[in-house]
């Protein structure tokens, strides 16, 4: 978002926030959602028992203070745990009130049904009051109350509160460009307006909802993740309860701060304790993209996606076609053919007319031609131009062209005919330029692939993600234009309804697509698809049909959106293997460190010479507590991914989080060891 | 290089180089593809389906496979108690051996219904020949039978298509044990015959030694039962020596048979699972995983023998042959030591020498074998726990590559986990809780009542041991966790036949054994419903090294680190004060 800030993670309204909701999540009610950090309660309570206990009188639990620091630590373990998720929820909400800002009670002009019939009949009201179906009128300098459908007028809208683009845009009733959004403000005209959703239930409002965690619903991987982890601390459960009567057996009295401090050690409170804020940054990684996911499996689902369905204009090329290049008919002169062609072009608004006078240099005014008529395309000639005098200068589709040109009798030449057909050929549109029904010669039109499209394309490529050009384009230039950016497949001559086809042809074979839409044609092909992205500019229809919703209404968007899914997924991963493979210094650590008084031979597995069977279990504990908060950078700002191939990337991240797993708690105990070792 | 150590390395390619072609016939008969021993077994088979009215073309849902499985395995049960308890009156009972008590019975039946092997009583004295055949050398066939019926319902669902049928279970069965099991077999007993191991109806033999005493020989059909013995990873011995017996396995060729008999189908399930599927790749690398986890426990432990004891050495004695104590002199070091990890990491638990008596550190990799239970595994049922952890590292590698989990083309999500889970969670519980539970009783030397009696009429709990200390600890560890893999071997110090350990053993063994079936079976049936996804350049590729270490990775820290506390205080704590 380009009005975002980039201030880092830990701003200090945020924190303080943080901190405050890292005492209330204390509460069992609130933590029993998470079986990992629930038992680390459990096993809190516990010590803190013992702590009363030995100030009764109990001797044979160590000292006071050792227990209570024991204590300490579980406690900061989980404020550590509650201060990632408060912070990631913190952050949302930062994020959502600088949009909820743009909501605030704005007054809304609304029509009032008077008998059968509207009248203009105006009510000042707030905009929490207008209900979906009612109508409402904005005219220069209002503030749009809410989401809502043009029904009559064209405005120039400033959006920049939403998209943080600062260019207005025109929105008008009718077509894909009717919709409004609440927050934004009108420039010019006066326009009527349609409400489509209920107070409170806008997109926006949704997204607020959201990204506060307030109805975040666990996805499925997050569900089947949790499994495991809850899984992981039921096999400890066992390895602590039975290590009792083993220890009984082997005349090896443990002490109960002991077994705590081995059981929350083993069970994976790294991931237990970062895994909501990796959801919920998950959320807001996609906001700061400016997109508003309607739910957290959208998102996941995105960084599944198989196949890309991307339209051609505006996101592989550059918004329209130019003119490249003039080709002359045999026995024209040049000069005056770009002449005419610049002529037709004279009042020509089409990007396309445009670049033609642009690709011919002159300004068609200093012509001077006399009182000139010009006549607009229609759909049923298929051609525009200019008159003047006798003159009559047209360009148009070469079909079109050549039957005007034939029926007036004239012979069509043929080495413009090889031109057209070369054109064609290399992914050009031909714009043929007659004067008075002869040839004068063709304008090539070219699409402007962006730049840095490959790149993009084969970045997906590596992702495991196909590219699909969708055009309206004959099937030769399609295919042209395919080969040139890069894309892996083209849909041509597409029509609505091809789009959908595609997409149930491709899902059929099980996989996953994502698209992205505006109009409302394209409505049923966004429900389709697995992830739909609406451009907040489209209808409502299409904005509904859509799991997603875009604020900046760029096309080239469903690339982020598949690396910030797949970005949480891996972020999930490997701090999982993280948390896993951390268990092996662990063991090493508290293991000998339990038996070790009465069975002195165990002094053996003490392979990091931890000083002290108490300074052993400190360390292992204190390191289980702070690499919590060290890994919560990581948790919100998700783990890089690059884009190297399946295999390549899982190499990496294994030896990173895996390999990296196992040797730094060897580290970090050894050194903390060393720390504690002063004081005791 | 030395002899002994050549032979090991013999029965390692040897099996290899079997277990290849084996493969490849295993899996066209699973395919239902025409093998060359249908000629024999087809109308023998036609008329089994008639009678018991079975279309073995009907297919079934995974759901009915583990109905009709179970169902048949109880009817076993049924018909091995009633043998066992009654073997007296029973016919072909030469040397008039006597029932079995109730609860050793119930051990002894369960124990060889769920190919685990774990023989409370003594085979010459404690079953009768009737038994021996027709009870406990029928279930060594039709338990192995079932392992690997269950893990071809699981290749079936794995192929790359939406469905629910999965073939037949009872066609599997079938073919299992008429098409693999019994011509290997029958060349196998051939081997054992020429080489002098009795296959004989005649009862015991008497004969005066050198000495001039009267000695009496336990003989029968022994070689027809070692053969399936080992080929179907019981392990159940016919003389309570097991293959330590000089008649069970006369000399060092029927030893080299035995051993790659036990391994051959453990390989030849992975490799028929990789032909069955075309994935010849992924089941090199399942292969690969189970082989260096194989290595890992079998170099360390054949060095320590072959090193000797310390205790000894430091009483000036030499042992150029190692540590020979419950070793039989004509198979040496070398070959006790890999047989005794094999058998451990399949869950044959046969022996040929005495595993109480190993050094520490090899009691630990036998124990950490069985504890894994899938470095190759039993018949069928290795592949299957294998399967487990292959789930679990699907699941957490698919996430590392930023994609829902995906195995062999179908998403794996939180039912599948809750299954996978459970599975892997079974076995640490069964052997930790019930360890937990002896040890508390021995801790406080309780009163066991009826539970347990000693040799002197006592009914303490400490009784059981011969050995107390970190190796009495080592024993019931290891009698828990050999019933829980289904190994069936003994760390023999420990008095085990009495209702303490005959039931709760019994108890372990019906749920680690049926658990781990239903639960792949089951993932497996309903990732075949699922829609197929096909590969892509961001899916997790399972066919790489790469995900080969993840598996190995999952499994050492599931199954072996939870059993580190267990471990240290038994093998490790023993080891450390020699």
């Amino acid at each position: 978002m380009k009005r975002q800030d980039k201030s880092g993670l830990f701003q200090g309204g945020i924190v303080t926030e943080a901190l405050k909701q890292s005492f209330v999540k204390l509460n069992p009610k609130i933590l029993f959602r998470n079986p990992v950090m629930f038992t680390v309660e459990i096993g809190m309570f516990i010590m803190l028992a013992v702590c009363i206990w030995i100030l009764t009188g109990e001797t044979h639990q160590g000292s006071f203070a050792y227990n209570f620091i024991i204590f300490i630590i579980l406690l900061l373990t989980l404020l550590f745990a509650n201060f990632a998720e408060a912070l990631a929820e913190a952050r949302g909400k930062a994020q959502a009130a600088s949009l909820r800002k743009t909501r605030e009670e704005t007054p809304a002009k609304k029509v009032v049904l008077m008998g059968d019939i509207f009248l203009n009949e105006v009510q000042i009201i707030p905009s929490s009051q207008l209900k979906k179906g009612d109508y409402f009128i904005c005219e220069k300098d209002d503030i749009i109350p809410t989401d809502g459908e043009i029904v009559e007028g064209i405005a120039t809208i400033d959006e920049s509160a939403i998209t943080g683009e600062s260019a207005p845009v025109i929105r008008e009733s009718g077509g894909d460009k009717s919709s409004v959004t609440g927050g934004t403000k009108i420039l010019s005209d006066k326009i009527k307006v349609k409400v489509t959703t209920e107070p409170g239930e806008s997109f926006l409002d949704k997204m607020i909802a959201l990204v506060e965690g307030a109805t975040r619903q666990k996805t499925p991987n997050e569900i089947a993740l949790n499994i495991l982890l809850a899984g992981f601390t039921l096999v400890f459960v066992i390895v602590c309860i039975t290590l009792h009567p083993f220890a009984a057996y082997s005349k090896t009295p443990i002490a109960i701060s002991a077994y705590i401090s081995l059981f929350v050690c083993l069970i994976p409170t790294t991931i237990g304790g970062l895994l909501s804020a990796i959801g919920i940054s998950g959320m807001d990684r996609a906001l700061r993209a400016n997109v508003i996911a309607k739910s957290g499996k959208a998102v996941e689902t995105a960084g599944d996606i198989d196949v890309l369905l991307l339209d051609k204009t505006g996101t592989i090329t550059i918004g329209n076609r130019k003119a490249t290049h003039f080709h002359t008919a045999h026995g024209v002169d040049e000069k005056y053919f770009i002449k005419c062609a610049a002529l037709s072009s004279m009042s020509d608004d089409t990007p396309e007319g445009k670049s033609i006078i642009e690709l011919a240099g002159v300004n068609p005014q200093s012509y001077n031609v006399d009182s000139p008529t010009f006549i607009k395309f229609t759909a049923e000639t298929r051609s525009s131009g200019i008159d003047f005098g006798t003159t009559k200068i047209r360009k148009g589709a070469y079909d079109t062209m050549r039957k005007m040109v034939e029926k007036a009798g004239n012979v069509f030449p043929p080495t413009t005919t090889n031109d057209v057909n070369k054109i064609s050929m290399n992914g050009g549109t031909p714009l043929v330029v007659i004067e008075n029904n002869s040839v004068l010669g063709v304008v090539e039109l070219q699409d402007i692939i962006k730049p840095g499209i490959q790149e993009r394309f084969e970045r997906l490529r590596k992702m495991g993600v196909n590219t699909v050009m969708v055009t309206g384009d004959n099937p030769l230039t399609a295919k042209y234009i395919a080969e040139k950016a890069g894309v892996d497949d083209f849909i041509a001559e597409a029509k609505p309804e091809d789009k959908m086809d595609y997409i149930k042809k491709v899902q059929a074979t099980g996989k996953l697509v994502a698209m992205m839409g505006d109009g409302t044609n394209d409505a049923p092909a966004l429900a389709q698809a697995d992830v739909g992205v609406a451009m907040n500019s489209g209808t409502a229809a299409a904005k509904e049909a859509g799991n997603m919703v875009d604020l900046d209404n760029d096309p080239t968007k469903l690339i982020e959106i598949v690396e910030i899914g797949k970005q949480l997924l891996m972020t999930r991963g490997t701090l999982t293997t993280f948390s896993i493979a951390n268990d092996v210094a662990k063991y090493f650590a508290i293991v000998p460190a339990l038996f070790i008084v009465s069975i002195p031979a165990l002094k053996g597995l003490n392979i990091m010479g931890l000083k002290s069977p108490e300074s052993a279990i400190l360390s292992a504990v204190i390191f289980n507590a702070i690499i919590i908060p060290m890994l919560i950078p990581l948790a919100l700002k998700g783990v890089a991914y690059k884009p190297i191939g399946a295999s390549a990337l899982l190499r990496r991240n294994l030896f990173i989080y895996g390999i990296g797993g196992i040797v730094l708690p060897f580290i970090g105990i050894k050194l903390i060891d060393l720390i504690v070792g002063v004081f005791m | 290089m030395n002899a002994e150590l050549l032979g090991v390395i013999v029965m390692f390619v040897g099996t290899l180089l079997l277990a290849l072609p084996l493969g490849r016939y295993i899996a066209k008969v699973y395919a239902g593809d025409g093998v060359w021993t249908d000629a024999i077994f087809n109308p023998i088979e036609r008329l089994f389906f008639k009678i018991s009215r079975i279309n073995p073309l009907n297919e079934m849902t995974w759901k009915q496979s583990l109905k009709a499985l179970l169902t048949i395995n109880l009817i076993w049960f049924l018909w091995a108690m009633f043998c066992l308890t009654n073997q007296s009156w029973l016919p072909w009972n030469p040397d008039h051996i006597a029932s079995q008590s109730p609860d050793l019975a119930f051990n002894t039946a369960v124990s060889f219904l769920v190919n685990c092997n774990l023989q409370d009583y003594i085979g010459e004295s404690g079953a009768s020949y009737f038994t021996q055949t027709f009870a406990l050398m029928f279930l060594q066939f039709v338990s192995a039978g079932t392992g690997m019926a269950a893990a071809a319902i699981v290749f079936n669902a794995l192929r790359e298509r939406t469905t629910d049928k999965l073939g037949n279970f009872y066609n599997y069965f079938l073919k299992s044990c008429t098409r693999i099991l019994l011509p290997i077999c029958i060349f196998i007993a051939a081997i054992h015959i020429f080489n002098g191991t009795p296959m004989t109806a005649k009862g015991m033999d008497t004969m005066i030694t050198m000495q001039g005493d009267t000695v009496h020989v336990s003989r029968g059909p022994v070689a027809a039962f070692v053969a399936i013995k080992h080929l179907g990873t019981n392990g159940g011995g016919f003389y309570g020596a097991n293959s330590a017996h000089p008649l069970e396995n006369p000399n060092y060729l029927t030893n080299m048979v035995q051993m790659i008999s036990q391994i051959l189908l453990p390989f030849a399930m992975v490799f028929a699972m990789g032909i069955y599927l075309r994935r010849k790749k992924l089941a090199w690398v399942f292969w690969s995983v189970m082989t260096i986890g194989f290595l890992m426990l079998v170099v360390p432990t054949m060095i320590t023998e072959i090193n000797g004891n310390p205790a000894l050495a430091k009483m000036g004695i030499a042992q150029p042959g190692g540590n020979m104590e419950g070793k039989e002199v004509r198979f040496a070091s070398y070959a006790t030591a890999f047989w005794s990890i094999a058998t451990t990491v399949i869950s044959t638990g046969s022996v040929n020498g005495m595993h109480d008596s190993f050094m520490p550190l090899s009691g630990m990799n036998m124990l950490l074998g069985m504890m894994i239970n899938s470095f190759y595994g039993g018949v069928g049922v290795g592949f299957l726990n294998f399967f487990i952890y292959v789930i679990l590292a699907v699941f957490i590698g698919g996430l590392m590559v930023g994609r829902t989990p995906e195995f062999l083309g179908k998403k794996v999500e939180a039912k599948e986990m809750k299954i996978a889970m459970i599975v892997a969670l079974l076995h640490p519980f069964l052997i930790l809780a019930f360890t937990a539970i002896s040890s508390y009783l021995a801790a406080h030397d309780a009163n066991m009542g009826w539970w347990f009696t000693d040799a002197a009429g006592k009914h303490n709990a400490t009784g059981w041991f011969n050995n107390p200390s970190y190796h009495g600890f080592s024993e019931m560890l290891y009698q828990y966790t050999s019933a829980s893999a289904n190994n069936g071997s003994g760390f023999e110090g420990l008095a085990d036949n009495n209702p303490f350990w005959n039931i709760s053993a019994g108890i372990i063994l019906l749920f680690s054994r049926y658990l781990p079936i239903i639960g792949p079976v089951a993932i497996a049936g309903i990732m075949a419903q699922k829609k197929f996804i096909p590969e892509s350049g961001g899916t997790l590729k399972t066919d790489t090294g790469t995900f080969g270490l993840l598996v190995f990775a999952v499994k050492i820290i599931i199954a072996a680190l939870a059993f580190f506390p267990a471990l240290a205080l038994g093998p490790i704590a023993e080891w450390f004060s020699k």
